[in-house]
């Protein structure tokens, strides 16, 4: 498998700049946590990387033909599913005792069958995260995907988050230093302060 | 059945009762069955047509040609929507044509389709007119409205184009899908059976109501009027109960 390598991307939305001529690498087989101060653009960075967006200039290599999955600053789940029909929509084939072990390992032990509409807004985190960690995917993107988890579940779910992601290409985004220690990301990128550093 | 629909339900058949007294009362008062015939002879003579075999055929023929009308048009209203919904070109052409449509008064259409068609189709043809629209505008509404968010996430994780529709779209879509059925129900048979009264085409309701107003059977014209409206509740039960089984057997994983 290749790097993800950006170069001179820039994209501006109605005259303002967001992203400005920005090259990166993000070593293939490996988490990369990128931190930045809010407004920065990591969200618009990883929405042109999962194909949402097109970028004003610049181009982003070593992506073609890989399965992309990823857990979205909002859960985007289906509010008539049960969490486990949301787990199996994104992977045909799944069976509903796939889509379980992947709920119990986040500690959603008894809402596999609750519609999602019942589920506390944790409890929909998780279920978002369960749903894309058991997708088949070649690069994961995770947009500060333990957001509103308290500390006992945040634990238990980056744990189970980081086992599933050894020596696969993931892509962090997060505020939170101790959550990309966390993730044993190998790789932090450190942009927005001025001079953008990465650190193996 | 949660308590609120069962209140609803209740204060409808104390209102529908207490506007059957005011009828009773109102042709009591007129004392006269051509003016106004009381509801209880209405019955009376709904029952002796029920018992009669043209009553069926009557009842059949306008059930199936304005059902048909209505069956088509929700297909091709589904349809144009969602070629609407994903080129531009088919919404800004569709634009005028469903104007007109929703502009011109009905009994032009009936008109000009007496001349275009034979009476056999007429019911059908106008029943579609009138439907189509309404099931155009309100799917291409819930297609356009759909959660942008969940379209994306759907693109990202690559789900397959049929679980897409039924279980992201669907869902979104229904809502405003089921309240233009509920109208464009309604409106179907009011124009199907105007378009038979004018048209008069054999054996339809419609003839029947013509017949009772040229030998002014006043009768006959609030029996078969209530037949029509009978008919018209329970296809719009059946239809909307068969939607929303079907909705939710399509809506899962």
């Amino acid at each position: 498998m290749q790097d993800i390598v950006i170069e001179n991307l820039s994209k501006a939305y109605d005259g303002r700049p967001v992203l400005q001529a920005l090259s990166l690498t993000f070593p293939a087989g490996q988490t990369t946590a990128v931190m930045a101060p809010s407004g920065w653009g990591k969200t618009t960075l990883l929405r042109i990387l999962m194909g949402l967006e097109a970028p004003d200039s610049g181009t982003v290599r070593g992506l073609a033909g890989l399965r992309i999955s990823a857990v979205f600053q909002e859960d985007r789940l289906c509010l008539q599913l049960d969490a486990a029909d949301n787990v199996r929509l994104v992977t045909p084939g799944l069976t509903r005792a796939q889509a379980q072990q992947a709920l119990d390992a986040v500690g959603l032990q008894s809402c596999a069958g609750q519609p999602v509409r019942e589920l506390s807004g944790g409890q929909r985190r998780r279920t978002a995260i369960a749903r894309a960690l058991l997708a088949r995917w070649d690069v994961l993107f995770l947009d500060e995907p333990f957001r509103g988890l308290d500390a006992d579940t945040r634990r238990l779910v980056l744990d189970d988050t980081r086992r599933r992601c050894v020596g696969r290409t993931v892509i962090l985004v997060t505020h939170d230093e101790t959550e990309a220690a966390a993730m044993a990301a190998c790789s932090v990128l450190r942009l927005g302060t001025g001079v953008d550093t990465q650190n193996h | 059945m949660p308590a609120e629909m069962k209140q609803t339900q209740g204060l409808r058949l104390w209102a529908v009762l207490f506007w059957l007294c005011v009828w009773q009362l109102g042709s009591m008062a007129l004392g006269s069955e051509l003016l106004l015939v009381s509801p209880l002879r209405v019955l009376q003579r709904l029952g002796q047509l029920a018992m009669t075999e043209p009553f069926w055929q009557s009842v059949s023929f306008s059930l199936m040609h304005i059902a048909g009308g209505f069956l088509l048009a929700m297909c091709a209203g589904v349809v144009l929507a969602a070629l609407s919904a994903r080129f531009r070109a088919v919404r800004e052409l569709l634009a005028p044509a469903m104007l007109t449509v929703k502009t011109v008064p009905v009994a032009s259409f009936i008109i000009l389709a007496l001349i275009w068609f034979s009476t056999k189709t007429l019911a059908v043809f106008i029943s579609f007119l009138m439907v189509l629209p309404v099931i155009y505008t309100g799917t291409l509404g819930g297609i356009c409205a759909a959660d942008r968010q969940l379209l994306e996430m759907a693109q990202v994780f690559a789900v397959p184009l049929g679980r897409r529709l039924r279980c992201v779209y669907l869902p979104q879509v229904m809502p405003q899908f089921r309240a233009a059925c509920t109208v464009a129900l309604g409106l179907c048979w009011k124009a199907g059976v105007a378009a038979e009264v004018i048209g008069m085409p054999r054996g339809s309701v419609g003839e029947r109501l013509q017949q009772a107003k040229v030998y002014l059977n006043t009768p006959d014209l609030f029996a078969w009027t209530l037949t029509v409206v009978l008919l018209s509740l329970m296809f719009e039960r059946l239809f909307l109960a068969l939607l929303r089984a079907l909705s939710a057997r399509l809506e899962r994983v």
